[in-house]
């Protein structure tokens, strides 16, 4: 492993080196979200979540290839439209969000590889762009089978101790660790 | 059931969703190697922005719904899709290296891969919905719980349950900068 690779891998700078650089101590973060749920739990009662929301528009997006009647016909989507509603709009700001984040502090930069992974499997772009598709597919494919991701479920239901944010919290860092190892075994 | 009009609630979900996009991006959580490196047990960055957004949200939500300022949004806990989902999800994330919010908020920020997860979710969500109609009748349907939280499986009421969640969670976050101040030294 080359002396890059190790400082790679080394957890993060010193606190005083992470605020010059614009980001914010996690411990921060995670409050400002925990303020961000009481909020959406008072104002607007929608817990913050993606998924739910992603698969409309996934559903908006299947419409153009096999036509609105094939998906309003589909017992998924039926239940689930696309539609601009809380949700999706949500998903826009999200996006909006991290964007404005990056651009104020001057880190937006075009990734198409990222460095741990090219230290494990090798710089090629189609590789890496290949499996996060497949990636992509699965976390979407489990998500609706849990019925939320790791904010919909994993926080958003976690905080208010239901069994099922803590069984997919647990489930889903237990077997993310496990895969982890496999993937970089030795290394 | 919304406190504000649906109109107003539709208005503030890009508001919400900027705010939470702009803390993942601040929380260096867009990162793929941050992402990974949690999975690999190097580096904590993940852990803490969840738990504390869990302990923080909770006891804010728990005091609010007290207060009947907010009132709860349980989901069922449908074991046989959250344990298969939570476990699916895990593999999906230690090669995506995303969830579902981190990667589309990754993609804005200019990383291409996590653009090309986000296409690869459009996907998986296509193929849930198709999938739906089998799953429903098999893995959905297999013992399903109800909105149960983890009150009602232990049978304490949920302040001591809150306030053993935060005693964990410092006891978590003490071991973690512990470990982390032995790794600077011996780096």
């Amino acid at each position: 492993m080359s002396g890059l690779a190790l400082r790679q891998a080394l957890p993060a700078a010193s606190p005083r080196e992470e605020a010059a650089a614009g980001r914010w101590n996690p411990y921060l973060i995670g409050a400002g979200i925990g303020v961000l749920s009481w909020l959406v739990f008072v104002i607007v009662a929608a817990p913050i979540g993606i998924t739910t929301a992603g698969a409309q528009v996934a559903g908006g997006i299947a419409a153009l290839f096999v036509g609105q009647e094939a998906v309003s016909a589909n017992a998924y989507w039926a239940r689930n439209p696309m539609r601009l509603d809380y949700g999706t709009l949500f998903l826009i700001g999200t996006a909006a969000g991290a964007f404005l984040s990056a651009l104020a502090r001057g880190s937006l930069r075009v990734e198409h590889v990222p460095t741990v992974w090219a230290e494990r499997f090798g710089p090629s772009v189609a590789r890496r762009f290949a499996w996060a598709f497949i990636g992509g597919a699965i976390i979407m494919f489990a998500s609706r089978l849990a019925n939320g991701c790791t904010s919909g479920n994993g926080i958003s239901q976690s905080l208010q101790m239901a069994v099922v944010g803590w069984t997919f919290f647990a489930t889903m860092f237990a077997s993310g660790v496990a895969t982890a190892w496999l993937m970089f075994r030795g290394r | 059931m919304f406190p504000v009009a649906k109109e107003t609630a539709l208005w503030l979900a890009p508001l919400f969703g900027l705010a939470f996009g702009w803390l993942l991006e601040r929380g260096r959580v867009l990162d793929y190697n941050v992402i990974v490196n949690q999975l690999r047990l190097r580096d904590f960055t993940v852990l803490k922005v969840m738990l504390t957004a869990v302990v923080v949200g909770g006891i804010g939500v728990f005091v609010l719904v007290q207060m009947g300022e907010a009132r709860w949004h349980l989901r069922d806990a449908n074991m046989g899709g959250v344990v298969l989902g939570g476990l699916l999800f895990g593999v999906g994330m230690a090669i995506y290296g995303y969830c579902p919010g981190t990667g589309l908020a990754a993609a804005a920020t200019g990383r291409t891969h996590a653009l090309v997860g986000v296409l690869g979710m459009i996907a998986g969500a296509i193929a849930y919905a198709y999938a739906f109609e089998w799953l429903r009748g098999t893995v959905l349907a297999w013992w399903n719980l109800g909105r149960v939280t983890l009150a009602d499986i232990t049978g304490q009421p949920l302040w001591v349950l809150y306030a053993v969640l935060a005693v964990v969670a410092l006891g978590v976050f003490a071991a973690i900068e512990r470990w982390e101040a032995g790794r600077r030294t011996a780096g």
